[in-house]
C-alpha cells in the first residue's frame, strides 16, 4: 500500500500524494561522533510523519539536517523530487520548509501579531521604496499579509493576545505562537521539534487538535519529532524509529508499536501480572 | 480621563496599522506639525534657532538613524560620527564641485554616499557581534576621521585644514553662508526631519522593520524564517548611515558653518547620539525626538539656571552637565533600558484608566 507513487487514502479518508522530502543515505558527523548513520527516510504530502527514538538518537539532528542547519556529510536530500543543492536555513525556508524549536525562538521584543507576521516575510516582495512611500504597494501587500496572518490567529485561538508583547506571555501560548509564526508562511513542509514538550494534558490535546485540524484544513505536511507516545500513535500516519543514529523502524503506528527492535531500544514492554 | 481609545475602533488592517491608530494621537500629532511649520518659523530669532532647533533637528535625524541600527536592528555602532562626517565631506565636496545646484539635490546625495561608505563598514557585521562589532565601528570613526583630516582633496587644499560652507539656496532662499535668515534654515531642517522621521516609520511598520527586528532579537531565529541576514544587516547599514549622512551634511552646511573634523565630527559625536538614543528609548522614533530635545535643551537649561539665576561660574556648570548626563546614562541602563518612550508609553496606559484605576 506504501509504495504506491502517486499516493493513496488513508482509513479516515484523507488523501495522501506523492512524496515531497526524500532523504536518501544521510550520515552526519560531529569530529569522531557519528550523529546519524546511513538513514534513508521520505515524507509525503498531507501526511503526518513523527520521528520518535530515546534522547540523543538523532532526532533534532535530523531535522536540522531538513532545515539546512546541519550539512550532512553523506547523502543526499531531494525537495519535490530536485536534489537539494547546499543551502543556507533562509534559502530553505524561501524554499517552503517552516519549523519550529525545542526550546521557543520567538522574537520576544515584538507582538505577537509582529511574531506571525514575520513568518509571511517570504511572501512579501515590495522593495525599500515602496516601503518607504508605504502608500500604494507597501501597504496593500501588508494588508493582504496581514489577512493571512489574522486566519491563523483565528485558527490557532489567540486573537486576543494579538497586540501583547511575547515577552509577557506564559510558556503554552509561547508554543502557540511559534507555531502560528510557522503556518503563517503556508509551508509546504512544517517540522515541529517536541510541540507538546513542558505542556499540561489540557495544553497536548489543544496542541494535538491543532496538528490535526491543520493538516485536515490546509493540507499542511507535517513532521514532527515527539516523545509522548499516545500522541505520536495517535496523530501520525507514519513513524521512523531512530536509536544511536540508525533507524530502527519505519511504518505505520501499528507496524512500528509491534516490532520488536523498537520495543527493545524505545517503548519497552508492559508487565504482564 | 484626558486619554480615551473607547469607541475609537479600527473597521480595516490599514487603519490598524497606521502610525497613529488612537484618535487622539493623530489629533495631537497634526497640531505638533501644524505649530512647527505655521506657528514657530514666523516666532522665532536667531538665538532660539542656533541654541535650540537647529541641533535638536539635526541631531533627531542622526538619532533616528543610529535607532534604525542600533534599536531595530541591535547592531551596535560607535561610528556615528564618522558617518557624519562622510555626510559632511561629500556635501561640501558637491557644493564647491556644483555651485548651481539646489542645496536640497547636494544634501539628498550626500546622504546616498554615506549610505555607501555605511554598508561597506557594516560589512563585518555578518561575522563579529556585539561588543566585537562596537569595536570594529569604532575603527571606522577612527579611520575615517583621519582620512579626512590626511587627505587635502577632501578640504580642497584650504591652509587652515578646515572646510567652510559656501553660500548656497533651495529655491533661491540662502540656507547655508553667513546671511541666512533664521526661519529658512529652520525649515530647510524641518523639512529633512518630517520626511526622515516618515520613511524610518514607514520602514519599521512593514517588513523591513520586522526583517531587523527578527535579526535583532534572535538571528538563528530569523534565519529559519526566510530572513537573510546579510541583505538585512546591510540595508540597516544603509538606511542608518542614509540618515547619520544627512544630519552631518546639515550638522556642518546650516548649522556650524565651518567645520574642523576631529573636534566636530570625534568619538565625542558617536557618544552623544548613542546617548540620545538610549536616553530616549531603543527602537522608538519617539524616543530619536525624546532624546535629541533632551540632551539638546539639557545645556540651555542649566546655563540658564545655573549661570544667569545662581551665579555659578560657567566652567562648573559645564562639568555639571557631564555629571548629570553620565548618571542619567547609568539610571536609564538600569532602571528602564527602553528609555522616555518607554516611560511615555507607561503613562499613556495609566492615563487611560485615571482616574478609576479598576
Amino acid at each position: 500500500m506504501l509504495d504506491q507513487a502517486d499516493g493513496y487514502m488513508t482509513a479516515d479518508g484523507r488523501q495522501i500524494g506523492p512524496v515531497v522530502m526524500e532523504m536518501k543515505n544521510i550520515t552526519l558527523r560531529f569530529g569522531g561522533v557519528e550523529a546519524i548513520k546511513n538513514i534513508s527516510f521520505d515524507i509525503r504530502e498531507g501526511e503526518v510523519r513523527a520521528i520518535i527514538g530515546p534522547n540523543g538518537a538523532g532526532k533534532s539532528s535530523m531535522l536540522n539536517v531538513i532545515s539546512g542547519f546541519y550539512v550532512p556529510q553523506d547523502g543526499q536530500v531531494l525537495y519535490k523530487g530536485v536534489q537539494r543543492p547546499q543551502m543556507r536555513p533562509y534559502q530553505v525556508a524561501q524554499q517552503g520548509i517552516a519549523r519550529t524549536f525545542q526550546n521557543i525562538a520567538l522574537f520576544e521584543g515584538m507582538s505577537v501579531l509582529d511574531n506571525v507576521m514575520t513568518g509571511r516575510l517570504t511572501h512579501m516582495k515590495t522593495g525599500m521604496f515602496s516601503q518607504a512611500l508605504w502608500k500604494g504597494r507597501a501597504e496593500k501587500e501588508e494588508t493582504a499579509n496581514r489577512e493571512v496572518a489574522e486566519r491563523i490567529i483565528d485558527f490557532l485561538e489567540i486573537q486576543a493576545i494579538r497586540k501583547t508583547p511575547v515577552a509577557r506571555l506564559p510558556y503554552g501560548l509561547k508554543k502557540r505562537v511559534e507555531l502560528a509564526r510557522a503556518l503563517a508562511a503556508e509551508p509546504s513542509l512544517l517540522l515541529l521539534d517536541e510541540p507538546m514538550a513542558g505542556m499540561n494534558v489540557e495544553e497536548k490535546e489543544d496542541m494535538s487538535r491543532f496538528i490535526l485540524s491543520m493538516n485536515d484544513e490546509f493540507g499542511t505536511t507535517i513532521a514532527l519529532i515527539e516523545h509522548d507516545m499516545g500522541v505520536v500513535m495517535d496523530l501520525s500516519d507514519r513513524v521512523v524509529v531512530m536509536d544511536y543514529g540508525k533507524k530502527i523502524g519505519d511504518g505505520t503506528p501499528d507496524e512500528v508499536r509491534n516490532n520488536q527492535a523498537v520495543i527493545d531500544a524505545y517503548l519497552g514492554v508492559a508487565h504482564d501480572e | 480621563m484626558f486619554y480615551r481609545e473607547a469607541g475609537d475602533f479600527s473597521t480595516s488592517y490599514p487603519e490598524d496599522s497606521q502610525t497613529f491608530p488612537i484618535r487622539f494621537d493623530r489629533y495631537r500629532y497634526y497640531l505638533v506639525l501644524f505649530v512647527a511649520i505655521f506657528v514657530i518659523p514666523f516666532t522665532i530669532n536667531d538665538y532660539w534657532v542656533n541654541s535650540i532647533f537647529l541641533p535638536f533637528l539635526i541631531y533627531a535625524i542622526a538619532a533616528i538613524g543610529l535607532n534604525i541600527l542600533v534599536g531595530y536592528c541591535g547592531q551596535v555602532s560607535l561610528g556615528t560620527g564618522g558617518f557624519m562626517a562622510v555626510g559632511a565631506y561629500a556635501c561640501y565636496k558637491l557644493m564647491t564641485s556644483f555651485p548651481e545646484v539646489s542645496m536640497l539635490i547636494h544634501v539628498l546625495i550626500a546622504g546616498l554616499i554615506t549610505a555607501g561608505v555605511g554598508v561597506l563598514f557594516g560589512l563585518p557585521s555578518l561575522r563579529i557581534k556585539g561588543f566585537y562589532l562596537a569595536v570594529a565601528t569604532l575603527a571606522a570613526q577612527f579611520f575615517l576621521v583621519w582620512l579626512f583630516n590626511r587627505v587635502p582633496w577632501f578640504y580642497n587644499y584650504s591652509a587652515s585644514g578646515q572646510i567652510s560652507a559656501p553660500e548656497r539656496t533651495v529655491f533661491g532662499i540662502e540656507v547655508t553662508g553667513p546671511n541666512t535668515e533664521a526661519w529658512a534654515t529652520y525649515l530647510f531642517c524641518l523639512a529633512f526631519v518630517i520626511v526622515s522621521a516618515v520613511i524610518a516609520r514607514n520602514l519599521t511598520r512593514g517588513a523591513f522593520g520586522r526583517k531587523w527586528m527578527a535579526i535583532r532579537d534572535m538571528d538563528i531565529a530569523a534565519e529559519i524564517i526566510g530572513v537573510n541576514p546579510l541583505m538585512a544587516k546591510l540595508s540597516a547599514f544603509a538606511v542608518s548611515s542614509f540618515f547619520i549622512g544627512i544630519s552631518g551634511a546639515l550638522f556642518f552646511a546650516v548649522y556650524l558653518g565651518a567645520v574642523e573634523v576631529g573636534e566636530a565630527f570625534g568619538i565625542t559625536k558617536s557618544f552623544t547620539v548613542l546617548f540620545m538614543i538610549i536616553i530616549g528609548g531603543l527602537g522608538s522614533i519617539f524616543g530619536s525626538f525624546a532624546g535629541a530635545a533632551f540632551l539638546v535643551v539639557l545645556p540651555v537649561v542649566l546655563k540658564l539656571v545655573g549661570v544667569d539665576w545662581l551665579g555659578w561660574p560657567t566652567d562648573i556648570v559645564a562639568h555639571l552637565q557631564l555629571v548629570i548626563v553620565g548618571a542619567l546614562i547609568v539610571i536609564f541602563l538600569i532602571a528602564e533600558p527602553h528609555g522616555l518612550a518607554q516611560l511615555w508609553r507607561v503613562a499613556k496606559e495609566k492615563l487611560r484608566l485615571w482616574p478609576f484605576p479598576h
